[in-house]
């Protein structure tokens, strides 16, 4: 099994009409998604290489039956779009768009968790999600994923970062480990999914048999998920932390990755995670190699 | 992107919090100008820098007559405050104090709400009064849906058990404070000291803001653009659109994706180096953006060597070899180039930097392999 996408996902890419969103839009579609619609309030009725676009996420709901959506839309569409998908009644929703305003970020997290308790939003600013072999939402390369063998012990990955977690799908494939779901949860200070949501998800599928999570500095979410697995998992896991190295008070890259007041350090961390039986690389191939030795030894 | 003090007060005085009424001056004569011009004794000499502790470091200090001013604006504009030299000078009018409180709002990411700080204890660093005495801070969570009401204020403002004459007057400034951290965008807004002055108005005496670069695209922030403290290799990252840190080793950094870019950072260190900069050029690595990092990380007198850290994802390794091969040819680099390149394609990648590797561009197959040897390259120089 995987979790959050699967082979009965149905996708709406919200920005299909956009460069960003065809691109990834087609090879989304290509690697095996269910693209059903795209999205343009302006080009209703037109189609991108055979996706019919619609006027918004109802519609495109409505004749579809669209489960999902995908949003490329430029950051100051997101707050909008985000709510377009949530009312036009998709259940997952993943947003690619980076730099969105921390204070639109904050809004739709709470309102969605107030008026949309079933919905479920990844990102922003995140590289999305795949469930290898059966479905690809977001800019992750789909061919460097290898998918789950039944009856063999597979993973399941959930990431802050975008080129950290292709570098942990490509070092499992290499070593021939299948993946269930890899979730790239985004370097955002107010991610939509978080570690937890993911952890639990792949402790109650049956098809993953342990858990590769890789971490960054900045927030409390590493130290959160270390409590999550030390009190409700029986999966082991493996984490990676990047920012080991970084200075204080200086972002990082992503908006959520920076140390401030000495709170959010690669150490504490580390620490918290590998109280929580966790075993941390010390760099990304490293974690790879735990995570192999893991995978075999179940 | 944080604003000096006095531009911490203009952004407040646009949603109608009181501040001091003052002058920005970058010079001595300006200085005096400038506090001859607001004609209220005494005035005060202010530090403009991006960093805290101004006070101990000599940064504010009162003055009672233009020979004063003169004298601390002198001492003042130059003085080196942690690292940062003052360019700036705020010239205020002095206001008398009868109690100093704390009001601040920032995002809680654990709880995913904002979190307003309010203590009857300001004027000393929130930190020190949250470890001596947490309970004299009264936290409280709003959810953003709802924001912030007049009632939950009051309640608020009589939980930090303020002096009852400073009640409304506070209730106004936090509702405006808060009203400034929402629409105008601030990762974090804190006044401290927010005063209470013996006549029984309540006003903010500093300002400490930052502002949500993400959000620049619905403000007039361009002034505040302007005076951010950058070095001269961040101000030329920042002009090509590079993401970009500053720091203090010589392994030059050039990687694409922020996590990736902190790794090889660490990866650095771990193998006994110092990383020059952190730098992510992103998904892809089309020669332009390969060019331009190559650039700054070239103009970096303290780079000894070059660590071109690449994974590709969707943009295949040939795509990227011949970006790099492109942007070699673009640029003349000075210091030796190691590059590791996986993911995608990475062996047709490898083949077309094949032919060009020599001493000065060389190829490792690991994360690891590489940084070894661009640190021992940066010694050896």
């Amino acid at each position: 099994m995987s979790i959050f996408v699967d082979e009965n996902t149905k996708v709406v890419y919200q920005g299909l009409t956009g460069s960003q969103g065809r691109y990834y839009g087609l090879l989304n579609r290509d690697y095996g998604t269910q693209v059903v619609a795209g999205t343009n309030p302006k080009k209703a009725g037109e189609e991108v290489d055979g996706i019919p676009i619609f006027a918004s996420v109802a519609d495109a709901v409505s004749a579809t039956g669209a489960t999902a959506s995908c949003i490329f839309i430029p950051a100051p569409g997101v707050k909008a779009a985000v709510m377009e998908a949530a009312e036009g009644g998709v259940e997952f929703i993943v947003c690619i768009t980076e730099g969105v305003p921390a204070q639109d970020e904050a809004w739709f997290f709470n309102k969605l968790q107030r008026d949309f308790p079933g919905v479920q939003l990844l990102g922003p600013n995140c590289p999305g999600i795949i469930s290898p072999g059966k479905c690809n939402i977001g800019i992750t390369a789909g061919h460097i994923a290898k998918e789950p063998v039944p009856g063999e012990k597979n993973v399941g990955i959930v990431s802050r970062s975008g080129t950290l977690t292709y570098q942990a799908l490509y070092e499992l494939k290499l070593q021939d480990v299948g993946v269930t779901t890899c979730v790239g949860i985004g370097g955002d200070p107010v991610p939509g999914t978080s570690f937890i949501d993911c952890l639990e998800r792949f402790e109650a599928d049956p098809e993953t048999s342990a858990v590769m999570m890789i971490g960054e500095i900045g927030g409390s979410a590493e130290e959160e998920a270390a409590e999550f697995i030390k009190a409700r998992m029986s999966k082991p896991v493996v984490a990676y932390i990047a920012g080991q190295t970084a200075p204080a008070g200086k972002k990082m890259g992503h908006a959520g990755a920076i140390v401030s007041g000495g709170k959010g350090t690669a150490k504490a961390k580390m620490e918290a995670l590998t109280d929580a039986g966790v075993r941390v690389g010390a760099h990304p191939t490293e974690a790879g190699s735990l995570m192999v030795e893991v995978i075999r030894s179940l | 992107m944080d604003l000096f003090e006095y531009q911490g007060k203009q952004f407040f005085a646009s949603f109608d919090i009181p501040v001091s009424a003052g002058e920005a001056v970058t010079t001595v004569e300006d200085a005096v100008a400038a506090a001859e011009r607001l004609d209220q004794w005494p005035v005060v000499v202010k530090a403009q820098v991006h960093t805290g502790g101004r006070g101990k470091a000599g940064g504010v200090k009162l003055a009672n007559s233009v020979e004063e001013v003169r004298e601390h604006a002198t001492n003042i504009l130059g003085l080196d405050i942690k690292g940062h030299i003052v360019k700036i000078v705020w010239i205020e009018v002095g206001s008398d104090i009868a109690e100093e409180y704390y009001a601040s709002f920032t995002l809680d990411r654990s709880a995913k709400k904002h979190l307003g700080m309010l203590s009857a204890q300001g004027g000393v660093e929130i930190e020190a009064v949250a470890e001596s005495d947490p309970d004299a801070i009264a936290k409280i969570w709003i959810d953003p849906v709802d924001g912030l009401d007049e009632a939950t204020a009051r309640e608020w403002v009589a939980a930090a058990k303020l002096n009852p004459q400073a009640t409304e007057g506070a209730v106004d400034i936090l509702l405006k404070l808060y009203r400034a951290y929402t629409e105008g965008d601030a990762d974090l807004v804190e006044i401290n000291p927010l005063i209470l002055k013996p006549t029984g108005e309540v006003h903010a005496l500093d300002a400490k803001v930052t502002l949500d670069a993400n959000a620049a695209f619905r403000h007039e922030w361009a002034e505040y653009e302007a005076t951010q403290s950058r070095d001269e290799r961040e101000q030329a990252a920042h002009e090509k659109g590079l993401q970009y840190v500053g720091l203090d080793g010589s392994v030059g950094i050039i990687a694409n994706g922020a996590g990736l870019a902190m790794s090889t950072l660490d990866v650095v260190n771990q193998v006994g180096g110092s990383p020059a900069n952190f730098l992510d050029i992103g998904g892809g690595a089309n020669a332009d953006v390969m060019a331009g990092a190559l650039e700054v990380i070239n103009n970096d007198p303290s780079v000894k060597s070059i660590f071109i850290n690449i994974f590709g994802g969707i943009t295949r390794g040939e795509e990227v070899a011949n970006g790099i091969v492109e942007a070699l040819n673009r640029v003349t680099i000075d210091a030796p180039i190691v590059i590791r390149l996986d993911g995608t394609n990475a062996d047709e990648g490898r083949a077309i930097l094949e032919p060009h590797l020599s001493g000065q561009l060389q190829m490792q197959p690991t994360m690891l392999d590489a940084a070894r040897t661009a640190v021992a390259l940066a010694a050896d120089r």
